[in-house]
């Protein structure tokens, strides 16, 4: 019986919270394209879906029940392994992303402490990291399987743009390491959680914004959607795909979209910290959920933020969209990166 | 057998097959794709040895970045043409000889260690040595080891170098 | 040249200043106005309960008229189908024969009446072509269709109902048929 030797209920009780964080990220993804739509039509003076159920509430299930029961197409050229598999990559590498994000502080039931976090690892950004490097494989895999000329060339658009991008976001973030001085995103929101410390983002305000256009990039989202770029590449990656694998990709870009804004959150603006409140006057259980509505809260500001931004900025040439990345966010990250490293060296000689 | 050693044998055999896949497939695409699968369990193995920050590193920089560039150099190369490289007898041989001497070393190193700790035979363990993690390791790199690692730092520029030199026209 | 109307705005070909190409104050400024329209009045007219106002000039469907007891008023002179810009109306006349002084106004009417809808332009020069005040444009679309054949008007689709047989059809068929929105919001209240 060595085999079953383990915790049997701390297996039980982070495959419960997966499954929460999992299906959360999915339904919170689910309504995003809802409130896609909605910010969408405000900004342009219109009302958006309003016909499906009360505030066209539930436009987001007719769209999924819509994708499902479309007719699948795989195009006869196509490699069909690697075209089923470039959807179900993109998924994967959005949803898993999500597992090193602290999403509270603990729960306290039945005597037993149950962090609100899957994986408090040592290397948790770094992980993010590495998540979100695969996430170019769905793209790069999707495009070049669909045999199409336009799904490849925005498949090496998106790979370039995402490993462009990646660097001046690895620099931005590596000065606020240097403030931190670790990688785990637990003890980096308990840092500014603590007394007579402010957000990370009083001390980084340039890095913040090197980190948000990068992560802007790095989820393909408009001024930076070159992968998807309807008017030069008719729809992109995903051209050749239909049914519920084009609704995987579709539905990836917003599950992106909630995990990036919960990173920054976390990294920048306090995680689950709840401005001029002091948590540990609260009881555990209380002071948990204050952190997880706290935490959805920003999330949701952030996602807005990526909307309004999407309705606003128009798309960049392919030619600005590297001289930004390589030219001017590279330097601004790496002069930054100097900056604080002088700033930290002066404070501590001082 | 506890958990740890069945995952170390899944992980094992994953990553053999993987290794073996990139030789055998016919697709470079595909090729690539399994070799980046192989990255992925000698991650795991690295998680096992706990040496998480080894084990992501391998992650971002080889299936995250050196794969996707090997990806997108083939992806524009047209496949669709057969130029397949001719076999002759020389590179056949030069190839039988570079394998075998990798296979050498391999074997020696085994069995150096093999001798060294007779008697005590360790196996990956999960959350036993703390050298992986990022903590003594930057300590050993930037102590220990301060000049061999500047040393490839300049290495790397002058890489970098030579590669905008080739790039530029003219 | 000079010009006309004086709502001409030159372009700005000026070099951008330091604040324009850092991009950022212009990134603050174009999202201000797009937060702006999101507070906006909206718009949008829910459309089957709501429904846009037409202009008291807009020019619709056609309708062929009767008098007040109910004679249609067409003679067949032909003068709407000449004047017809886009050649889409076409006829046939007959005479009236004795007993259907009821049915026609003049001794000679319309016995094939047919328009064209997707020829019509909708300009309404037939409606100012015609000496009996016969045809004119009213207040609704031509429905959408599958066949190119359903788009060829008849009689039967065009006439006013009667106002002696069918008085309420006929007082709905005379315009200001369709309810502004105001109306709309009023009923929307109660």
């Amino acid at each position: 019986m060595t085999l079953l030797a383990f915790d049997w209920a701390l297996f039980i009780e982070k495959l419960v919270l997966i499954a929460v964080v999992i299906f959360g990220s999915l339904g919170i993804a689910l309504y995003s394209t809802w409130a896609e739509r909605k910010v969408a039509a405000f900004m342009q003076d219109r009302i958006g879906p309003n016909r499906a159920g009360p505030l066209g509430l539930l436009q987001p299930f007719a769209d999924g029940a819509k994708l499902i029961f479309k007719e699948e197409i795989i195009p006869n050229s196509a490699n069909k392994w690697l075209f089923i598999l470039g959807p179900g990559m993109a998924m994967t590498a959005a949803l898993i992303t999500s597992a090193v994000i602290p999403w509270s502080s603990h729960l306290e039931i039945a005597g037993r402490i149950m962090p609100l976090q899957v994986a408090d690892v040592n290397i948790g950004i770094l992980y993010i990291f590495g998540a979100v490097s695969l996430g170019v494989y769905g793209i790069m895999i999707g495009g070049w399987a669909s045999n199409n000329k336009f799904s490849l060339l925005a498949a090496l658009r998106g790979a370039s743009q995402a490993i462009s991008y990646e660097l001046a976001m690895g620099i931005a973030l590596i000065a606020l390491l240097m403030l931190t001085g670790t990688l785990s995103l637990k003890e980096i929101v308990e840092q500014q959680m603590a007394p007579g410390h402010y957000w990370n983002i009083v001390y980084q305000p340039l890095g913040f914004l090197i980190f948000i256009v990068c992560i802007f990039a790095e989820c393909n989202r408009t001024p930076f959607d070159l992968s998807e770029a309807e008017n030069e590449l008719n729809m992109g990656y995903h051209q050749e795909y239909s049914s519920m694998k084009l609704g995987f990709y579709l539905f990836a870009e917003y599950v992106n979209m909630f995990v990036a804004s919960a990173v920054m959150a976390t990294l920048y603006f306090g995680g689950y910290d709840v401005p001029f409140l002091n948590e540990s006057l609260l009881s555990p259980n209380v002071a948990a959920l204050v952190g997880i509505i706290a935490l959805m809260v920003k999330i949701v500001i952030f996602i807005f933020i990526f909307m309004w931004v999407r309705w606003t900025i128009p798309r960049f040439r392919y030619d600005q969209l590297m001289e930004l990345g390589w030219k001017k966010l590279l330097p601004l990250a790496l002069a930054n990166m100097l900056i604080t490293a002088i700033v930290i060296l002066w404070l501590q000689h001082k | 057998m506890g958990i740890t050693a069945i995952v170390f044998w899944i992980l094992s055999a994953l990553t053999l097959f993987s290794a073996i896949m990139v030789l055998v497939s016919k697709n470079p695409v595909h090729s690539v794709l399994w070799l980046v699968a192989t990255f992925f369990s000698i991650s795991g193995h690295y998680i096992m040895l706990n040496a998480q920050f080894l084990a992501i590193v391998n992650v971002i920089v080889y299936a995250g970045a050196i794969m996707v560039l090997f990806l997108f150099v083939i992806m524009l190369m047209n496949l669709n043409t057969k130029t397949e490289m001719k076999k002759n007898l020389w590179m056949k041989l030069g190839g039988v000889i570079s394998g075998g001497m990798l296979l050498w070393i391999l074997i020696s190193v085994v069995r150096t260690y093999a001798e060294q700790s007779k008697g005590h035979p360790k196996i990956a363990s999960v959350n036993t040595g703390e050298i992986g993690l990022i903590k003594n390791l930057g300590h050993v790199l930037f102590t220990q080891y301060a000049l061999p690692f500047e040393l490839c730092s300049v290495l790397f520029l002058s890489a970098m170098v030579g590669a905008v030199v080739i790039g530029k026209k003219n | 040249m000079q010009s006309l109307t004086n709502r001409k705005i030159d372009v700005n070909r000026s070099p951008m200043t330091f604040a324009e190409k850092i991009y950022i104050p212009e990134i603050a400024r174009g999202m201000a106005i797009t937060l702006k329209h999101f507070f906006k009045k909206k718009a949008t007219y829910s459309f089957p309960e709501q429904k846009r106002p037409f202009s008291s000039v807009f020019r619709g469907l056609h309708v062929l008229n009767r008098d007040e007891q109910g004679r249609e008023r067409c003679t067949a002179c032909g003068l709407c189908a000449v004047a017809c810009p886009a050649e889409a109306i076409t006829m046939e006349a007959a005479e009236r024969l004795p007993g259907e002084e009821n049915l026609y106004r003049e001794e000679k009417y319309a016995a094939r009446y047919e328009i064209n809808m997707l020829r019509c332009i909708f300009c309404g020069l037939c409606e100012e072509a015609c000496p009996k005040d016969a045809i004119y444009l009213s207040e609704t679309y031509t429905p959408a269709d599958f066949a190119r054949k359903k788009f060829v008007y008849g009689k039967p689709d065009l006439l006013i109902p009667n106002p002696v047989t069918e008085p309420e059809a006929y007082q709905k068929a005379l315009g200001r048929n369709v309810e502004t929105t105001a109306e709309a919001f009023e009923k929307l209240k109660k």
